[in-house]
């Protein structure tokens, strides 16, 4: 903008931001200052702010709860393991629409993006007699592998946007130097395409970190991630508050963070490139 | 240049994402198919494998299809209402001058990487809860009777929580539309005394009408399986049963496979019908 702004101007949309930021904000600062609380003070009227005995006796409790480790555990196993075993499917698959497109290349793109558009409940039992049937039901291996095949269109969709943007021309002069297939992918390519497959690494375990419909339903024990293990709170006994935010800050934190990192990638990996 | 033998190799290389896919997506489904013509209860051990369409009958016909039917547009079109007009306000502030733009994009951000099962259960209790909740506080506070939300009004309690999450979405992806306005085009326009409104209206709401085409679709295919913010919240209960959790209901605790599948291929086609309009404006987009 190359419009003069006056101060005031800028001071009063400031503050207009920022206010609506906190609005939005306010229910995870809220659990934030929650959970360092004592289970008194947590439910105090009128609400404490600020200005109480910070303790970090939640954390500590939540950490001895029996189950906590196992679905902390879990949650990394199935949201790494999903998006790993995603990305190994969907380079190769990527690269080749990206570099070596042919006539039905748009079809099988989106062919792909209409597998995710499924609902989940219109296969839900199917699936739970095949689990129940192959013998996995609440095991990891059937959650990496329900997540990597409902998140597996996002991957292929932005690889083949990231690696489009890679210029043809890079690939015809490897290939005048000599660079075989091999050396070419290795040499050439990756290099290139690494901030791309980082990104989409990000934004896919972030989706499989909090999907909460398979997560909930095809786990009991065993496998049940941080999503099952927080939803286990529904049925609270006696004062939990405290408890409760501790939990969902250990549950959030990371991914809180992984998330404002991957701001931009959401709005590609979400939009399937229609919003640029 | 693609040569015979790249291109033969491409086809390997698409290969297993098509393979897995098509597995995903056929099995399952066909399945689903097959049981919705069944009479397939196993908790009581009744199997019988073609009853034809009673299935569908008994669903379309049942009182809670309708019910769930219209929750789930109550749902899902009040939560595009409140993400939309809010996602445009939001955008349009966040696009403005101001000191910190960075952090206030970020605070405004994080709702939508809660884990739904946390938003859900942060709200319920220390926000809705008629007895320890901020909102009784407040309501306290004003001299007013304390409301109990999730029984008083659980639609709109989920709403809220949903909206909440969905938000941010709206408002990032319509960030990006926004500052890809060509600003030389609103200044000619404010030089030439147009006032605000109408420049909202002739020049930012054209320009903005693709990506909001684009939330409404995307959230549309997000929010129709809307799950485990009423697992949590209300199972269900108080008029909050969307289709997709009629669906569920069915097939997972009264365990009627075969009615519960003829639901689930209901929701099937629904969805479908969203995903058609969202394929083609992808589509579109591919070309260029």
């Amino acid at each position: 903008m190359s419009r003069a702004i006056t101060p005031q101007k800028k001071i009063m949309w400031t503050a207009f931001a920022w206010a609506f930021g906190l609005l939005m904000f306010f229910p995870i600062l809220w659990t934030f200052l929650t959970s360092f609380k004592t289970e008194a003070v947590a439910i105090a009227d009128p609400p404490v702010w600020l200005f109480f005995d910070w303790t970090l006796e939640n954390y500590a409790d939540v950490q001895a709860r029996s189950n906590y480790p196992k679905a902390l555990m879990n949650s990394i196993a199935i949201a790494v393991g999903s998006t790993f075993l995603g990305i190994l499917i969907a380079v190769p698959a990527a690269w080749a629409m990206a570099f070596v497109p042919g006539n039905r290349t748009k079809d099988v793109l989106l062919w792909m993006l209409s597998t995710k558009m499924l609902p989940a409940v219109g296969v839900l039992y199917p699936l739970v007699l095949l689990a129940k049937w192959l013998g996995v039901m609440d095991s990891r291996i059937l959650l990496i592998v329900v997540l990597m095949l409902i998140n597996l269109p996002i991957i292929v969709w932005m690889l083949y946007t990231y690696f489009r943007e890679i210029p043809g021309e890079i690939l015809e002069a490897a290939r005048m130097d000599g660079a075989g297939l091999k050396a070419e992918i290795l040499y050439v390519l990756t290099p290139m395409a690494l901030p791309g497959i980082a990104s989409t690494v990000l934004l896919n375990i972030i989706l499989a970190w909090n999907e909460a419909f398979w997560t909930i339903l095809l786990t009991t024990v065993d496998a049940a991630p941080l999503t099952a293990f927080i939803a286990s709170f529904s049925a609270p006994e006696g004062l939990f508050y405290a408890k409760l935010s501790a939990a969902s800050m250990l549950a959030v934190a990371p991914i809180l963070i992984m998330g404002w990192f991957s701001q931009k990638q959401l709005v590609r990996g979400l939009t399937f490139g229609a919003v640029k | 240049m693609a040569t015979a033998h790249s291109k033969s190799a491409a086809r390997i290389m698409i290969a297993p994402a098509v393979f897995v896919l098509l597995v995903w997506m056929l099995i399952p489904l066909c399945m689903t198919l097959y049981f919705s013509f069944a009479d397939y209860r196993p908790m009581r051990g009744v199997f019988d494998a073609w009853i034809g369409f009673d299935n569908y009958i008994r669903f379309f016909t049942s009182s809670s299809f309708l019910s769930s039917l219209m929750t789930t547009l109550w749902m899902v079109g009040s939560i595009l209402l409140i993400t939309i007009t809010g996602g445009v306000a939001m955008a349009l502030l966040l696009d403005q001058p101001m000191f910190g733009q960075g952090v206030v994009r970020i605070l405004v951000i994080a709702p939508f990487f809660i884990m739904p099962t946390v938003s859900a259960l942060v709200w319920k209790n220390m926000f809705f809860n008629v007895d320890n909740g901020l909102f009784s506080y407040a309501y306290k506070f004003f001299g007013l009777q304390p409301f109990d939300f999730l029984s008083q009004a659980p639609l709109f309690s989920i709403v809220v929580i949903v909206a909440w999450q969905w938000l941010p979405f709206a408002t990032l992806i319509l960030l990006t539309a926004v500052q890809s306005l060509d600003s030389e085009q609103l200044e000619a326009a404010e030089m030439d005394g147009a006032p605000a409104l109408s420049r909202f209206r002739f020049i930012i709401l054209p320009h903005l009408s693709r990506a909001i085409t684009v939330v409404i679709l995307i959230q549309t295919i997000f929010l129709l399986s809307i799950f485990a913010e009423i697992f949590v919240t209300t199972n269900g209960a108080f008029g909050t049963r969307t289709l997709t959790y009629l669906v569920y209901q069915r097939v997972l605790e009264s365990q009627n496979v075969g009615l519960g599948s003829a639901g689930g291929i209901v929701a099937v086609i629904l969805a479908n019908i969203v995903a058609i309009f969202l394929m083609r404006i992808v589509g579109k987009n591919l070309d260029n």
